[in-house]
């Protein structure tokens, strides 16, 4: 194995036994991005000196540990200090941020290095990755393919072991059908058990930071270091953060697993399925109770979405009107048409839709219709969790309804990108964690399996996910890149 | 239901969103499907169903009033498309 392929784990091993140096491996990670990401364009911007300089520091200091000296990648949503954060937009092409969003700061005061900051559909809305306003993303296991999104770039990046980890953000799956489609580990936790302080909003009730990595031991190890209350972010929740790593006894006897049928339905990819069902017969030789149930709400769950998050949207991005950041129309005659103005010249096709979408929803007469009746409906899909997790310690179904479709396929026409979300938009909608881990393939495609815990229930998720990972071996299968 | 152009124009203002002519046909036919699409909520009675706009039970979330350093205002300025004099220069308002 050479550097570049291995987890964080494995990593800080050779650190510890100085076997290898921070220097070593950001240099190997470098080399590698600059082999491959020609073909995946995964980043948006590489930070290669700073990056040089800090592991030339850590090393000096020489005391290791967690993910001291581990090269990361951060979905260009997160604000970093100095470097362009430009959230695939041109509105901010140019955009520098003054300060570290939360949750990357937490990562740099432990040491961690930036790599570059990763391709991401534009504000984070879309399913594919080919919403960014510069370049598409590669699918490593397919260049012809989407690797998903929004988190699209994060997702290939590990997956193409460009870094060993990466950061992304969930509002409806963005994490985790990237995860899927890319066949590396993705997590959204609990709303409000990561600062989202920093990180450039899409839908704020919806929104969560999370992790991908390529085994579940290292996304545990990113989770520690995240998780937890920031004062900066009042949605973040004052609880203690459990050491996530201690969950990973590969135990899950008497666990009880139930899968909703309503996630298993003609919709969804019949070999997807397959592989699911494969890996549930797998949580019942380990001992686990598997059992079937209901959700009965779930069909509304992505209509209702539509509704909450572009109501959201259209709030959140109203602040993008070309006066302190960002893009500016300079012809425009009065402030009324710079504004208007900037933001079409600045937003793209996707963002506009949402954000026309929004306005509607939230506008004088259908605010009862439409974003009132979206969130009573989101009453009932939280609802139709809390019943089932009264009774059973994990929900498990497919992540996405098929492996990675083709680059182009979907992207005519919205309704049908949107269907991509379907399994995982009521996760959201209910805040709870969700995790996608490999569990198959098809068409030469990673599977990803989902596995829905209660909230802050992400020591469950860790413990099977971790049993899982032990007897299978989906985890260790990387894509052959052909270096060019 | 299906938005008239006109809709779609009285949206686009209240967005601050200058369209095109082409914009516009394009979004009442796409904006009129997604409609339809959601309609589909109102096959579900919620009467008396309490709206959850937040999973989370927090409210009125206070921090102290204190006295913390600032981010320099050469640093934010910097990002702004036009500054004269330490200011956000903008086209005149009245």
């Amino acid at each position: 194995m050479e550097l570049h392929q291995l987890t964080i784990h494995e990593l800080q091993e050779l650190l510890s036994r100085k076997e290898t140096s921070a220097l070593e491996i950001t240099q190997a990670i470098f080399s590698r991005i600059h082999a491959v990401d020609k073909q995946v364009r995964a980043f948006i911007t590489l930070t290669e000196e700073e990056a040089l300089a800090k592991a030339r520091e850590i090393d000096n200091q020489g005391e290791y540990g967690r993910i001291a000296g581990i090269p990361l990648g951060l979905k260009d949503i997160f604000c970093t200090r100095g470097v362009k954060t430009t959230c695939a937009s041109r509105i901010l092409e140019n955009f520098v941020p003054t300060y570290d969003s939360t949750a990357a700061g937490k990562l740099f005061a432990d040491k961690g290095i930036l790599a570059g900051k990763l391709n991401m559909d534009e504000f984070a809305m879309g399913s594919s990755t080919e919403q960014s306003a510069f370049f598409s993303t590669c699918n490593p296991w397919d260049f012809t393919r989407v690797p998903g999104g929004s988190s699209g770039g994060s997702a290939a990046a590990v997956a193409a072991d460009e870094v060993p980890f990466a950061l992304g953000t969930d509002t409806g799956g963005s994490i985790r059908q990237p995860a899927s489609f890319c066949g590396v580990v993705g997590l959204k936790p609990t709303y409000g058990r990561v600062s989202r302080w920093g990180v450039i909003a899409y839908a704020s009730s919806l929104d969560q930071v999370g992790t991908f990595a390529k085994d579940v031991r290292d996304c545990a190890l990113v989770m520690n270091i995240i998780s937890g209350k920031d004062p900066l972010d009042s949605t973040s929740v004052d609880l203690p953060v459990p050491d996530y790593s201690a969950s990973l006894d590969g135990n899950v006897k008497g666990m009880k697993i139930a899968y909703p049928r309503e996630y298993f339905q003609p919709g969804i990819d019949s070999q997807v399925q397959e592989a699911i069902k494969k890996a549930l017969i797998k949580y019942e030789e380990m001992g686990a109770i598997v059992d079937e149930v209901s959700l009965p709400h779930s069909e509304y769950a992505l209509p209702a979405y539509y509704l909450v998050a572009t109501a959201e949207a259209s709030a959140n991005l109203a602040r993008y009107d070309g006066v302190r950041y960002g893009l500016r129309d300079f012809e425009a005659a009065n402030v009324i048409d710079m504004f208007s103005r900037s933001r079409a010249e600045g937003f793209g096709e996707e963002v506009k839709r949402r954000i026309m979408l929004g306005s509607y929803a939230l506008s004088s007469g259908y605010y009862d219709a439409y974003y009132l009746k979206a969130l009573k409906v989101r009453r009932l899909i939280a609802d139709d969790f809390s019943k089932v997790f009264a009774k059973f310690d994990l929900i498990v179904s497919p992540t996405a309804p098929t492996v990675a479709f083709k680059i182009g396929e979907q992207i005519g026409d919205p309704l049908t990108l949107y269907m991509n979300d379907i399994l995982t938009v009521p996760i959201n909608m209910a805040g709870l964690p969700a995790m996608s881990i490999p569990c198959g393939f098809h068409e030469g495609m990673p599977v990803g399996m989902q596995l829905v815990g209660p909230a802050f229930g992400e020591s469950t998720l860790f413990k099977a996910a971790f049993a899982f990972e032990q007897n299978t071996d989906f985890h260790t299968f990387r894509p052959a890149l052909e270096v060019k | 239901m299906a938005l008239t152009i006109k809709e779609v124009e009285y949206v686009a203002q209240l967005a601050r969103l200058q369209l095109n002519e082409d914009e516009k046909q394009i979004f009442a036919e796409q904006l009129s499907s997604i409609l339809e699409y959601v309609e589909k909520l109102n096959e579900l009675p919620t009467d008396g169903v309490e709206p959850l706009a937040h999973i989370l039970p927090v409210y009125n979330v206070f921090r102290a009033d204190e006295i913390r350093p600032g981010t320099p205002r050469e640093e934010i300025l910097a990002n702004a498309p036009l500054v004269e004099e330490g200011q956000y220069k903008v086209p005149k308002i009245m």
